[in-house]
């Protein structure tokens, strides 16, 4: 075990990769020289070389069409796209091209590619750079995605996106860089994609969370400990596929479920959750499903009022609160 | 070779553009010291050491002519004649911001000043440039749309797109391609296959030229030009200005993938400086009158910030307004 931030073990995970694998490359805007505008990508270029390290234009659907051409002629691209926000530049090459071409021509082409991007909201960073847009991809079958809340997390779950056959989004959250935490430091420490984790367990109400979402509502289940409410909180880890079995099992056990999400309420993946909840737990459920999430706005730049826009550690505790009181 | 500047503009137009200048060299002077004060958050994007490109342009173009830009704008904004008072607001996320505090740095707006937004999708404003270029010549307006972005932008589809579309429709729009020669970290010749970016619009059989970004008076003369040939035949134009930003991408960028000996050069190509000499040595103004000049805009610009810190903050209701008419 190491101590290192989540940048630190996601920049792990890629040497780690690239070491195992000369078939790994890394592609995107300022990744080589620049070391990557979040320094993820730091010393990738001098370990590795400009051959498998390789900034490009700010073409961001020709980034992603390069990656699927060159993961279906042998390569395993991971793509950094700048930030999340600028993956709707190329939804094309991911959505129509990306996620199809495996299925449409019969299985008989792969497209063993991951795309890494920041994303989330909290930086004052405005309407164009604050989305968290998970469900969008979610939303799409044939690709995975991923978004790990803790360093560990990250580097296992980054692994076993590039080293999967189907292509990956792998989100990252851009106020978690600096966080730290525990890493194996075994080059083998791999997690498993479709596997969520209970991040603590509890008896009365399960807060099912990814991210930073995950991050909130542990500190809130921490407080809400003690009010005597006991939480226990599932880290999703993968967004898609989604745990059901994990997800189910503590609900079953808890018998109430607060979702947090990040991204937009409506159609947002806390709906798919719910739904799901509520279509194999209803006899269990003692309260409705409750969801806590950015609220359904454009991202305002003012810190006053952006703090408004994105969950925090309060609406969840509300929330518990809530549902354990019968205040729902 | 120079042009004597009395060929070119009467002595207080020309006194103007130094005044502009040297307002917004000290707008995003203050801004960057607001920026390590905690008041202005989020991505800050300075335009030092390009001021000759926007004052020398806006000073080409009608006063109803459209102007869009990325999210290095401040200046475009400030010289198209957005008060400076509610530009720092809009930066401190204030109620009496340019956008009520809901846009921030990268989105300004001033629809009464025809200035059509800072975007910060690389990329996005060309398509929006031609549309509006479009309803301006449906609905026979007599204003052209001058569309600022810079070298990194030239790689993304809608570049190509907006370029052929322009032509294609024949719609007035001048393009303005600001060459820092960087898009962040990377270098122009290290992201375009043809660096020399005024003739990448062959393919679409717009003519272009390129000029000395760091010389107002040259900028102005291209641009007014170029506008006046857009107005007239109603097809668009390219202009590349060639220029360097003094600071890093952002705030966060200590830019260190620049030479010492490269910034230097740069340095001393100064728009500022070099501009107020000419206006000495050719009799335009003297040594006083700029020194009163630069008061003023220091002085202006203080109040300005002084504004921002004493504006409210928007109430918590706004973050449910403006999102449907
Ligand atoms: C679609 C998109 N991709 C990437 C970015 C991140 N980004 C912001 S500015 C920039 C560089 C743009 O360079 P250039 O067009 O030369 O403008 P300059 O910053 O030099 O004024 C990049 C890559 C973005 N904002 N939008
Ligand atoms: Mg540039």
């Amino acid at each position: 075990m190491a101590e290192m931030t989540y940048r630190d073990a996601i920049n792990l995970a890629l040497k780690e990769e690239m070491r195992h694998d000369p078939s790994v490359v890394v592609l995107g805007e300022d990744v080589a020289l620049y070391e990557g505008s979040f320094k993820v990508t730091r010393g990738l270029l001098s370990e590795f070389g400009e051959e498998r390290v390789k900034d490009t234009p700010i073409s961001e659907n020709t980034i992603i069409g390069v990656a699927v051409g060159a993961a279906m002629g042998g390569l395993r691209p991971v793509a950094e796209l700048m930030t999340v926000n600028f993956a709707l530049l190329a939804m094309d090459q991911i959505v129509n091209h990306m996620t199809k071409i495996h299925y449409m021509f019969g299985g008989q082409a792969v497209v063993p590619m991951t795309i890494r991007m920041p994303g989330g909201g909290g930086s004052q960073l405005g309407a164009q750079h604050s989305q968290s847009l998970e469900t969008f991809f979610m939303h799409c079958p044939g690709m995975r995605v991923l978004y790990p809340s803790t360093p560990a997390d990250a580097k296992g779950l980054l692994k076993s996106a590039i080293r999967d056959n189907n292509p990956a989004i792998f989100l990252e959250h851009e106020l978690l860089y600096n966080s730290k935490g525990d890493v194996p430091e075994d080059p083998e420490y791999l997690i498993p994609i479709g596997k969520a984790a209970v991040k603590r367990p509890g008896e009365q109400v399960t807060i099912v969370a990814y991210a930073r979402m995950t991050v909130l509502a542990l500190q809130a289940a921490e407080e809400l400990a003690g009010e005597g409410i006991s939480c226990e909180v599932v880290d999703l880890r993968s967004l898609a596929p989604l745990d059901d079995d994990t997800i189910l099992a503590s609900v079953r056990k808890t018998g109430r479920a607060v979702v947090v999400e990040e991204c937009w309420r409506t159609c947002g993946l806390g709906a798919e959750i719910a739904s799901r909840i509520f279509e194999n737990c209803f006899d269990v459920l003692q309260t409705p499903v409750r969801r806590v999430s950015g609220l359904d706005v454009p991202m305002p730049y003012s810190r006053k009022i952006e703090k408004l826009c994105i969950p925090r550690k309060e609406t969840i505790i509300q929330a518990v609160r809530d549902v354990t009181s019968g205040g729902y | 070779m120079e042009t004597r500047l009395r060929m070119v503009l009467p002595d207080h137009e020309l006194v103007r553009l130094y005044e502009q200048m040297f307002l917004s060299r000290e707008f995003e002077d203050h801004c960057a010291e607001q920026y390590t004060k905690g008041n202005i958050t989020g991505f800050l994007h300075l335009y030092s050491g390009q001021e000759a490109v926007a004052v020398g342009a806006t000073a080409g173009l009608h006063k109803d002519d459209y102007i869009l830009s990325a999210y290095r704008e401040h200046a475009q904004a400030i010289v198209r004649g957005a008060d400076p008072k509610r530009v720092m607001a809009e930066l401190f996320g204030k109620a009496t911001g340019l956008c009520k505090g809901k846009g921030g740095s990268m989105h300004l707006f001033d629809p009464s000043l025809s200035f059509m937004g800072g975007y910060a999708i690389v990329g996005g404003q060309f398509p929006i440039s031609v549309g509006l270029a479009f309803s301006s010549k449906y609905r026979n307006e007599d204003r052209i749309t001058a569309c600022f972005f810079g070298d990194g932008a030239v790689n993304q589809g809608t570049f190509h797109e907006s370029l052929n579309w322009a032509q294609l429709w024949e719609l007035p729009v001048l393009f303005i391609c600001e060459n820092n020669f960087y898009g962040i970290g990377t270098e122009v010749h290290r992201s375009s296959a043809l660096a020399s970016i005024h003739r990448r619009t062959c393919g679409y059989d717009i003519p272009s030229e390129k000029v000395d970004g760091m010389d107002v008076i040259a900028v102005y003369k291209a641009v007014k030009y170029a506008a006046e040939k857009v107005r007239e035949t109603g097809r668009p134009l390219f202009i590349e200005a060639t220029t360097y930003r003094f600071r890093g991408h952002s705030m966060s960028d200590p830019g260190k993938y620049r030479s010492a000996a490269e910034h230097e050069l740069w340095k001393s190509r100064d728009p500022l400086p070099n501009y107020a000499k000419r206006l000495l040595e050719e009799g335009i103004a003297t040594r006083e009158a700029l020194d009163a000049i630069e008061a003023r805009c220091r002085a202006g610009v203080e109040e300005a910030v002084a504004f921002a810190e004493e504006s409210p903050w928007p109430e918590d209701s706004e973050v449910y307004s403006d999102i449907y008419v």
